[in-house]
């Protein structure tokens, strides 16, 4: 029988401390609470959490392996469906996939199967375990960026005994793990770094500082260096701008540039030579993670940090706990907002934001209620840096330089539900495909094209 | 990390640093430039490339040392590494696209200033290797502070300097050797390529312009990855914001806006100076008791 006792509260930082350090948010459950949480389940016949979530993870059946302490076991029911648990336990909006189905979010509080994750995860790159690697089959497979996609493309290749490259444009691997979400969300060595090395043992070999379409082609990847095929895993990473008056003063940025000053460049640690600018006041405009982390970063670089989003609060992209924890931590929403002019001074240095009021109107193609302007509602909010995190579209370097490689509207490159593109020999998953989407979206798509590599291969 | 095969002082604070990057040296092109970083705590600092060689597998850069990161860069000998060298990144030139019978009808000068000069090498050599004549004008604030002449000599057509001191050839600006050029000299061009300072491009970009000549900038902005990812370099061309990293780095010139970039590059000049002083402070083994490094 299930335990009916309330959900387990995770242990977390003190909001009025956290707001002023980088160290991780969430300090996650120990094995005592782990148990205690996962005797909520009521192991369902027919569960819907599995049903929701993305790579179909046998949600039930690990959380009956921690009912009884058996760590281990649940760690390979996971790695079954998943090769980055401790980072979707930590990413994943849980709350419209697993959870948001889990029986008992119904009458009560859905059981924390984001933070059973994590801690499964975390507790198997503590305790790593040598993997089954197959023979090597002389085969080169070329991987064409360092995110969740091409992370578990590489390692399922390497697995099946694959000789794997992966070549990634920044000087650090991990994609948007490094350079997008930051360090107290996600720790880069306690967690990203282990997720990479566990992948690095597998054989997988990593270049960085090399951008496909420029340093090399995929043309000669396949041609001159030998590679039979490409898996290609390069983000959506372009960054979109309003295109409204005064975005190129001084003080305006996107949340990319931003946010890798932060966590790829380290700019919050006085020992790295990345200069970041947050002056005292910083407005963030956008709803989803980007905006979130952008602004609580800012606020942790000691400025006053306030999010101006469009619609209202009930259509934040960004996943409930951050919203959550973002409010604890002092930030200031202004929803129902949209800028339309960023003001500056004389030197060219941002000084305000011009915004009007909106009010929802009748749902848009998204199913969102769209945003109308409220006529002669302008009003100014004063502010030294504006950062734009309007979301991003893919980079379009490589299909630019690959002959044949179709891409739709939207700068997407287009590919079947297994990673196939319209050149043979070359796949594509994650965001490259999808647009900004989810981590374990990417993770499940690299994986879908590592046994689509393997077909073609064969 | 990459291995800095030899080093070598071109002018005071000028330096010429060539590494061992094959796949960067065989990708290259005229235009195109490279994103280095000194050591695991240095920034992505984007320079132009001034020399390849595919056969050899080396890139050569040049560097003036005027913040922190360009100072840690120079500092570096041979046998030393890098932490990283990334690229060719941006457009190649556009000459490199057109026919050979299209470039070699062309009268091409190009106006190099400080050390600017060592990315116009490049252009100039390729250039001369299919056959195309072109005339180079170096600019310097004095003689001592000239580079890469012998080089320039060797591939230009005729070479022109100019030093705002007259202590060589032209006294004055490169501006009014180029006007004096086209207008007492009876020269004639069909494309004009400036690449140097900020300040110097606006002005070249304006004399061109008296004459109708076509002109090209080679846009030197803020970069963080240098790949379209963060829109740091950004700038408006003709009215339209355009990324220098994967749009340029080289524009037509008419259609910069010159005010823009040059406030844009402004953007962290004071944390720099603040990071160069605190460095200094650094160096010379003290604590920094002016509260620099709070
Ligand atoms: C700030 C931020 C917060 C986010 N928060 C969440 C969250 O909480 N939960 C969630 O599920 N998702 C979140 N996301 C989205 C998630 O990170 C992405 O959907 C996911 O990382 C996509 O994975 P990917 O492997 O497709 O691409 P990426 O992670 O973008 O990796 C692509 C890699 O390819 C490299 N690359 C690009 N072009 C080239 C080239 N030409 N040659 C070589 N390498 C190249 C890039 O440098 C990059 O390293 C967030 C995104 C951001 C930016
Ligand atoms: S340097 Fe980041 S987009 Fe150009």
């Amino acid at each position: 029988m299930a335990n009916k006792i309330p959900r387990v509260p995770v242990r977390e930082q003190n909001p009025a401390v956290r707001a002023t350090n980088f160290e991780e948010v969430c300090l996650g459950y120990n094995l005592e609470e782990a148990t205690l949480e996962a005797s909520r389940c009521l192991n369902c016949k027919n569960p819907r959490c599995m049903a929701a979530c993305p790579v179909g993870i046998k949600i039930p059946q690990f959380i009956e392996a921690l009912k009884v302490g058996d760590v281990a076991a649940a760690a390979d029911i996971i790695a079954q469906d998943s090769s980055l648990p401790s980072i979707c336990g930590r990413v994943c909006p849980q709350e419209s996939q697993c959870e948001g189905s889990c029986i008992l979010g119904i009458k009560g509080e859905s059981v924390a199967i984001g933070k059973l994750e994590r801690y499964v995860g975390d507790w198997r790159l503590s305790n790593p375990k040598e993997a089954e690697v197959a023979a090597s089959n002389g085969k080169k497979v070329a991987v064409v960026g360092s995110g969740p996609a091409g992370l578990a493309c590489a390692s399922d290749l390497a697995k099946m005994g694959y000789s794997v490259t992966v070549f990634e444009a920044l000087h650090e691997v991990g994609g948007v793990l490094v350079y997008g979400i930051p360090e107290f969300r996600l720790p880069k060595k306690g967690v990203v770094a282990k997720e990479i090395e566990s992948v690095r043992r597998l054989g997988v070999k990593f270049e960085t500082d090399v951008i496909v379409g420029r340093t090399v082609t995929i043309d000669s990847l396949m041609d001159e260096e030998g590679f039979d095929a490409v898996f290609v895993g390069s983000g959506a990473g372009l960054p979109r701008f309003m295109g409204i008056e005064g975005e190129n003063l001084n003080g305006v940025l996107s949340a990319n540039e931003f946010l890798t000053r932060a966590n790829l460049m380290r700019a919050y640690d006085e020992q790295y030579d990345t200069p970041i600018y947050v002056g005292q006041r910083v407005v963030v405009v956008g709803g989803g993670n980007v905006a979130m982390d952008a602004v609580r970063t800012a606020k942790r670089l000691g400025a006053e940090a306030t999010i101006v989003y469009r619609r209202s609060e009930a259509e934040l992209p960004a996943r409930v706990e951050e919203v959550h924890h973002a409010k604890e931590e002092g930030i200031e929403f202004r929803m129902l907002t949209n800028p339309t002019r960023v003001l500056g001074n004389e030197q060219g240095w941002v000084t305000g934001l011009n915004c009007v009021e909106m009010e929802l109107g009748e749902p848009d193609a998204s199913g969102r209620r769209s945003p109308i302007e409220k006529a002669g509602s302008d009003f100014t909010v004063a502010c030294d840096v504006v950062i734009m995190a309007l979301g991003t579209s893919p980079n379009p370097l490589i299909a630019s330089t690959t002959d044949n490689l179709e891409t739709n509207r939207r700068g997407c490159i287009v590919a079947d539900e297994n990673g196939a593109t319209s050149r043979p020999g070359v796949f594509a998953g994650g965001d490259t495909v999808t647009g900004a989407a989810t981590v374990i979206l990417a993770m499940g798509a690299g994986r879908k094209a590592a046994k689509a590599i393997d077909e073609y291969l064969r | 990390m990459v291995e800095i095969l030899s080093r070598e002082m071109l002018a005071e604070n000028i330096w010429q640093t060539v590494v061992y990057a094959p796949r960067i040296a065989k990708s290259a092109k005229p235009g195109q430039f490279i994103i280095v970083r000194a050591d695991e705590r240095g920034e992505r600092i984007p320079l132009t490339i001034a020399d390849y060689d595919a056969e050899k597998g080396t890139v050569t850069m040049v560097t003036q040392a005027l913040g922190l990161s360009t100072r840690k860069i120079v500092s570096k000998g041979v046998g030393e590494h890098f932490a990283d060298v990334a690229g060719p990144l941006g457009r190649p030139s556009d000459f490199v696209h057109e026919t050979m019978e299209e470039l070699q009808r062309k009268r091409f000068v190009f106006v190099a200033g400080g050390v600017g000069t060592a990315p116009v090498y490049p252009q100039v050599k390729w250039l001369k290797e299919h056959g195309v004549e072109v005339d180079v004008i170096i600019g310097a604030k004095t003689k001592d502070m000239l580079i890469y002449t012998e080089q320039m000599r060797a591939v230009a057509s005729n070479l022109y300097i100019a030093t705002d001191d007259g202590s060589e050839g032209f006294h004055g600006l490169v501006t009014a050797l180029l006007e004096k050029l086209i207008t007492e000299q009876g020269k004639s061009y069909d494309c004009c390529v400036a690449i140097g300072p900020m300040i110097m491009m606006k002005f070249v970009t304006l004399t061109a312009k008296k004459f109708n000549l076509p002109c090209i900038v080679s846009l030197n902005a803020l970069m963080v990855d240098g790949t379209g990812m963060c829109g740091a370099c950004r700038v408006t061309i003709a009215g339209k914001t355009k990324f220098t990293c994967v749009d340029g780095p080289e524009f037509n010139a008419y259609d910069v806006d010159f005010d823009e970039a040059m406030r844009r590059q402004g953007m962290y000049r004071t944390q720099e100076q603040r990071a160069l002083a605190i460095a200094r402070e650094r160096e010379q083994g003290h604590k920094c008791n002016i509260g620099l490094d709070k």
